[in-house]
């Protein structure tokens, strides 16, 4: 399976998409 | 205005902030700039960068990462938040705490990938450290990926310690 941190655009979306969890997950803790 | 305890948690915000900027501007400019840019540079010319451009970026990019985290543990200790904010808000249950402190998670991992991984990796990449090419070639690829990762995760670092202080609740 390919790394997709080997792309610099794949690196970028994850760090959105991790974003958005780590967003997710707060409002989660104060809900 | 009064130099007083208020003024200090402020001033190493100040530093806290310049610090980093000049740690994610040197990270971004390494893998939007420098990485893309190496496959299309001759070979002849490569050494403009590995032996001139990259040693000098690398300093301010690894001191910038230990100031950015010192400045930042100072001023957290200096504002109350420290234990609470690295407790990712679980002490105080303040989502205050909990966003910063998700932030310094991040942050620190990244310090760490910085100096662990990416800075001892790259002077045996860079022929700072003499090493054989099977290991030169073993610690570019641990050096690229730590710093992709970084990449990464600034993203959410900066979101999660900017939303601290400028998200309404």
């Amino acid at each position: 399976m390919k790394n997709p941190l080997d792309s610099l655009r794949s690196t970028v979306v994850l760090g959105f998409v991790l974003t958005v969890v780590m967003v997710l997950i707060i409002n989660a803790m104060y809900s | 205005m009064h130099i007083d305890a208020a003024y200090w948690t402020f001033f190493f915000r100040w530093l806290h902030i310049m610090s980093g900027v000049m740690w994610i501007g040197l990270l971004w400019y390494f893998n939007f700039v420098q990485t893309p840019s190496m496959p299309k540079i001759p070979d002849a010319e490569k050494p403009a960068i590995t032996k001139v451009i990259a040693p000098t970026a690398l300093f301010w990019f690894r001191w910038g990462a230990m100031s950015t985290i010192i400045t930042g543990i100072i001023e957290a200790y200096l504002n109350g938040y420290l234990a609470d904010a690295y407790s990712l808000g679980l002490t105080n249950h303040s989502i205050q705490a909990t966003r910063i402190g998700f932030g310094m998670w991040l942050g620190t991992i990244m310090w760490f990938n910085v100096w662990v991984l990416i800075w001892p990796n790259q002077k045996k990449v860079l022929g700072i450290v003499q090493v054989g090419p099977d290991e030169k070639k073993k610690a570019a690829r641990i050096a690229a990926l730590a710093s992709r990762t970084n990449t990464m995760l600034s993203i959410p670092m900066l979101y999660a310690m900017a939303s601290a202080s400028h998200l309404p609740m």
